[in-house]
């Protein structure tokens, strides 16, 4: 058993107005150092897989048909291995 | 062909599915279906919409989930098959993450949603969905969506832009594409785009919410009536919207 965790984020040329508004935010708040605000989504499941390398296929195709759309989004993931829980 | 058959698509969410069906078999007087989602089949249809509406909540994406509803797969082979699909706001988002059209529609750019009734123009009539409209004609059609800011990569915008595939675009009342007429940030001001083969329309302007002479706004029907244009069918009644508008505005 592997677990998955996928980090999509929109692609680097698109403006993000939402990352802009909370970086406004964060910059109200005083941390004036605080810059490139940009807003993603995190997705985490399970993969009953026997091996590293099927999960990370499996993570992959499945971030690439559904998860992210490619034509504005990225992403990128890790793969952890999971004992089964009793 | 004395009439024809629009197959309204159901998801769960949808909400201007019924307002497509009145249009369609109200106004238009043409047979109107509502088809739900689940089933596997559009049945004996010529004209299929994706209406308007939330479904599946935009969980993930706007139309990522309805995009694996099992009468999707029918509307692929029907589209690819030349049969005339019309997606509204988020039957425009399903068309999209469906690859029936390019492009991706983002977060309106005011982050804001936007509900009112907005200028656009026609940027080309020789189309199945603008063949009853004139060149330039300015058409008044409510917006009402947050996610309508419709974006592509360069080349993708240059080759509909290239082959006449931008059918509608934001513009003021007099027809000026510029930036503040721009209520999303859309590319190049776009609205509304059709395929490559011209039988797919996707605009996030609602038509069939300005095809009723009781709303005062009867420009969408220049759209519906412009595909049935293409089956040879003329709409009925249309001279009598435009007769009683220029009666309501004096």
């Amino acid at each position: 058993m592997y677990h998955a965790k996928v980090i999509v984020t929109l692609r680097k040329s698109i403006l993000d107005p939402q990352g802009k508004a909370v970086e406004h935010g964060i910059h109200s708040l005083g941390y004036t150092s605080v810059e490139n605000v940009r807003i993603g989504k995190f997705i985490e499941f399970d993969i009953d897989v026997p091996t590293q390398a099927e999960a990370e296929k499996v993570c992959r195709e499945v971030s690439d048909k559904l998860l992210a759309n490619p034509v504005m989004e990225d992403f990128t993931f890790v793969i952890e291995k999971k004992e089964r829980s009793a | 062909m004395s009439s024809i058959t629009f197959g309204i698509i159901g998801f769960p969410g949808s909400n201007c599915d019924h307002d497509a069906h009145y249009v369609a078999g109200n106004i238009l007087q043409q047979n109107a279906r509502l088809i739900w989602h689940k089933e596997g089949s559009l049945g004996d249809v010529d004209v299929v919409i994706l209406p308007g509406g939330f479904s599946y909540g935009d969980y993930l994406r706007c139309g990522a989930i309805a995009r694996f509803s099992p009468i999707m797969k029918d509307v692929v082979r029907f589209a690819k098959s030349g049969g005339i699909v019309i997606g509204i706001c988020n039957g425009f988002q399903i068309l999209t993450e469906a690859g029936l059209l390019p492009g991706a529609l983002l977060r309106n750019k005011s982050l804001q949603f936007i509900c009112r009734t907005v200028p656009l123009r026609v940027e080309t009539t020789s189309s199945r969905f603008t063949n009853q409209c004139k060149q330039g004609e300015v058409l008044h059609i409510p917006i009402a969506h947050g996610d309508g800011n419709y974006f592509a990569d360069e080349e993708t915008i240059r080759h509909l832009e290239d082959n006449g595939r931008v059918l509608f675009r934001y513009c003021d009342d007099d027809g000026n594409v510029t930036p503040e007429a721009n209520p999303n940030g859309s590319i190049n001001n776009i609205a509304g785009i059709m395929n490559e083969e011209g039988n797919v329309l996707g605009m996030m302007p609602h038509p069939e919410r300005a095809s009723d002479r009781v709303l005062r706004l009867t420009d969408g029907l220049k759209i519906f009536s412009s595909a049935l244009n293409s089956f040879g069918i003329e709409a009925p009644a249309i001279n009598l919207f435009e007769k009683e508008r220029s009666v309501i505005n004096g």
